[in-house]
């Protein structure tokens, strides 16, 4: 066993997992139609490739990138592009975004596949690119693209991290993947670190799921590359700086990322999702998600191909009991409210919670801040939570920039242990979009001011080309007068000398 | 099926803690002192305490309802009730009840409501009120009671609450038997007229062991609440644990000196508000430093500023004074004390 650190705060919540974990992992059916996002990963989303009406194979690729951070989408079953039209959203926005809906024909035709060479022959790039054309990302939550991830750019990477630590509340999709197929992530590190080139691999479990610890340690005893390594269960170490800093003991720079540190953070079921991508050749077109809670009746892990309507999982799970009132796309400390149970499965959903009026504090009266400091003994950054909430009261922006607002990771314990019942988490989310429409502003006007600033000159330097070209032309006018006058002054001069001749000429006369 | 079409924000969770409670909490650490202190001192504390409640749910009403603030929600916030009683537990023992009305009126109204109510107020409010009745009153609030195994008689509960709104005392009875020079007090003014210090503990039967008769074990009477309120982590440990320490520490390098001319680190630390101060009012969040550093450099303040206070000043005690210096102060230490944030090599110079 290493040695293991603590990063500071956290909290140690109640885990509400065995609920769901009392039976294996379910298979969802194909669906009756599948509703497939373009925007499924952080970055830009992919372009439709595929018209109305086309027939699509299990497997097809249905969405290209257009941009480095994004990766394509691939059709989860064989059936009929029926429409590409704007669909609710699991996203937090909860804008609509454009869909691909399938009209599955039940025969699950995959595409043609071809079989790899063995992957330890394959270069490094290859690998990232045949892993960013399975349309990899992500899967603990956030769904950023795997192959980026995978790429060392320069660093000599120590350590690959697998993170299996899963510690919110509610959530065990990873906790089954790794009790039931320990041999799936295992094969898919094995895959990772050798894209990355990395000397070890670490798998991180929280300390409450022994079974998934047991499972995966019977397979990486003879391994001498990897170790699974049990951490103690503290809200949120499964954040990817928390559990850098548990098994390091340093802390990932600010603006910085874990491959700073030469290592590399990855979820569980990512592994995963690599393994079936190089070792069968199947993109991401399927998930293990929790639908679990106390508004579902049967709460369990499915998994269900990309696209999937949460109805259908929520029918798997028995359907909802009477008081169900809220539908929850992540878990109780990050998740978002879905407005319709018509939204479907993305890459990112790894949980699907249901919650009654006991789950949640709708009741509470908010109370004002009365500086009790609860909330900066929890803070995982060490953040000053309740002077943040006074500068994104005030709209300080400032405030919030030194106080460094951007660091905060919103992991919601703050608002969780407020005697108060302050929504401190949304006040932040609220002083950082503040910011960045304030920085956007800042953008745009330092551009008019620029433009402003360039005509200006632009004017002045035509009004000074035009003044000396008056200048010039002024300048030559007078001179040529002055010419003018020479000569008729000479001519004058001429005139009377030539008088003056004449007259003494005539004087000589006279006398 | 259709959601609520409000976008509600994680995290999704009942709340745990709340404001009512801490308040309640603090309540309940208090009782162990109370009940010391009226055993020792007899049934005027208690008479301060009901008084002072009930005016500072009073005062706190008025305010809400002129604020046109919800008056019934947010008297069960407790705060001003906590109010009442720390003020109460600073005044004498036969306190009367106009002293009492003024002081938590001001406390409440003036220093708490004014600045915004709960969360705003930048001093703590009952030491606020303490201080004005110390310096218009300094008379009423003076005259601390002897410590009942001293005084040859004492009020039932019903005499107590008559003296409080008549002045009125049994014909047996007169202003001087239930009016004393504190411990510290006297300490002071004998040294100063050059007395030696074990000559005036051994002359005055008010001295004890520690420090005063009854004083010491209302101090350790609030430093078990106190301690109840570290293990239910409700205060933070720096706060006490700094007080205490620097106030010892001042105490001891100048009782090192001179043991005859000042008095112990251990007298100091269970004499007068000592351990009521450290443990409930120094630790008032709303007034007190918030960063971690910060509360040590607070605590320290106060306790270094006790002492000061305690030996050179007139008052009777320190406290009160030291912690509305350092109430003024927190804003500034809060500045200069920014915990190093996770991701960052050193602490970031604040910019004002």
């Amino acid at each position: 066993m290493a040695k293991l650190y603590t990063f500071p705060g956290g909290l140690k919540l109640e885990g509400h997992k065995a609920i769901s974990t009392n039976q294996p992992i379910s298979k969802a059916n194909i669906p009756d139609r599948l509703f497939v996002p373009l925007n499924q990963n952080i970055g830009s989303p992919a372009e439709c490739i595929v018209e109305k009406g086309q027939r699509v194979l299990k497997g097809q690729m249905i969405g290209r990138v257009t941009d480095y951070v994004a990766v394509p989408v691939h059709a989860p079953s064989s059936g009929t592009v029926i429409d590409i039209q704007k669909f609710p959203a699991a996203h937090a926005s909860g804008l609509p975004s454009d869909v691909i809906i399938i009209e599955p024909d039940g025969k699950d035709e995959w595409l043609e596949r071809k079989p790899l060479p063995d992957i330890t022959e394959l270069d490094p790039s290859e690998l990232r690119n045949m892993i960013r054309c399975a349309g990899i990302v992500g899967l603990g939550g956030a769904a950023f693209p795997t192959f980026i991830k995978l790429n060392p750019v320069g660093h000599q990477i120590k350590t690959l991290i697998l993170n299996g630590a899963e510690c919110e509340p509610y959530i065990s999709c990873d906790d089954m993947l790794m009790r039931e197929r320990p041999h799936e992530i295992i094969d898919g590190a094995k895959i990772m670190r050798h894209a990355l080139n990395a000397a070890s691999v670490i798998i991180a479990v929280e300390d409450n799921k022994p079974e998934a610890i047991a499972s995966l340690q019977t397979l990486v005893n003879d391994l001498d590359w990897m170790e699974v390594q049990s951490i103690p269960a503290i809200y949120p170490t499964g954040g990817e700086r928390q559990l850098v800093k548990v098994l390091t003991g340093k802390d990932v720079p600010s603006q910085g990322l874990p491959l700073d540190l030469d290592l590399v953070v990855s979820n569980v079921a990512t592994a995963a999702a690599v393994h079936h991508a190089l070792d069968h050749q199947q993109p991401l077109i399927s998930r293990i998600i929790t639908v679990t809670g106390s508004g579902v009746s049967s709460p369990r892990n499915i998994e269900a191909l990309i696209g999937t309507p949460m109805s259908d999982l929520i029918e798997m799970a028995g359907g909802y009991t009477e008081d169900a009132d809220r539908l929850i796309m992540g878990g109780p400390m990050m998740g978002i409210t879905l407005k319709t149970d018509a939204t479907p499965v993305v890459k990112a959903s790894n949980c699907l919670l249901v919650q009654t009026p006991a789950d949640h504090a709708t009741e509470a009266i908010c109370r004002p801040c009365i500086r009790c400091g609860e909330c900066v003994k929890v803070c995982p950054v060490k953040l000053l939570p309740q002077q943040l909430y006074w500068f994104s009261q005030a709209k300080n922006l400032d405030g919030l920039q030194t106080h460094h607002l951007f660091d905060c990771i919103e992991c919601g314990c703050c608002s969780v242990v407020c005697p108060s019942h302050i929504p401190l988490v949304q006040y932040f989310r609220y002083g950082k979009s503040e910011s960045w429409k304030k920085e956007q502003e800042t953008i745009k006007s330092d551009r008019a001011r620029e433009r402003t600033e360039a005509r200006t000159k632009r004017l002045e330097r035509i009004k000074a080309e035009k003044k000396a070209q008056h200048a010039a032309r002024a300048k030559k006018t007078a001179t040529a007068s002055n010419d003018r006058q020479k000569e008729i002054q000479a001519a004058v001069a001429r005139t009377k000398a030539k008088k003056a001749e004449s007259s003494s000429g005539i004087d000589s006369l006279n006398t | 099926m259709e959601f609520s079409q409000l976008q509600h924000y994680s995290p999704h969770t009942p709340a745990q803690a709340s404001v009512s409670r801490v308040m309640l909490n603090v309540m309940l650490a208090l009782i162990p002192g109370i009940v010391v202190y009226i055993f020792f001192f007899g049934w005027g504390v208690l008479v301060n305490i009901v008084l002072a409640s009930i005016f500072a749910l009073l005062a706190e009403s008025l305010v809400l309802a002129v604020r046109k603030r919800p008056v019934f929600t947010t008297l069960l916030d407790g705060s001003a009730l906590l109010t009442g009683i720390l003020l109460a537990l600073a005044l004498p023992s036969h306190s009367a009840w106009w002293v009492i009305a003024v002081g938590v009126f001001f406390a409440i109204i003036i220093a708490k409501q004014l600045y915004g109510g709960l969360g705003l107020n930048p001093f703590n409010p009952a030491m606020t009120g303490y201080v004005v009745l110390l310096i218009s009153f300094p008379l009423e609030m003076t005259r601390w009671s002897p410590p009942l195994e001293l005084a040859e008689q004492s009020l039932s509960l019903i005499e107590a609450f008559r003296y409080s709104f008549s002045g009125y005392l049994p014909s047996s009875m007169d202003l001087d038997m239930i009016s004393l020079a504190t411990p510290l007090d006297i300490a002071r003014e004998r040294v100063d007229m050059g007395m030696k210090l074990s000559a005036v503990r051994s002359e005055f039967s008010i001295f004890s062991l520690l420090s005063g008769k009854g004083t010491e074990w209302i101090n350790v009477a609030f430093l078990a609440g106190g301690i109840w309120l570290l293990f239910i982590r409700l205060i933070d440990w720096r706060i006490p644990a700094s007080l205490l320490l620097a106030m010892g520490a001042a105490a001891g390098v100048f009782w090192l000196i001179n043991p005859e001319q000042y008095l112990s680190p251990l007298f100091h630390l269970f004499a007068g508000a000592t351990m009521l101060g450290a443990f409930f009012i120094a630790t008032d969040p709303v007034t007190a430093s918030t960063t971690p550093v910060g509360r040590l450099i607070f605590g320290a303040g106060c306790g270094l500023l006790i002492y000061i206070i305690r030996s050179g000043g007139g008052y009777p005690d320190g406290v009160a004074f030291a912690v509305l210096l350092m109430n003024l102060s927190a804003p500034l230490i809060d500045h200069f004390s920014q915990p190093r944030i996770t991701g960052y090599k050193k602490p970031e110079e604040p910019k004002p």
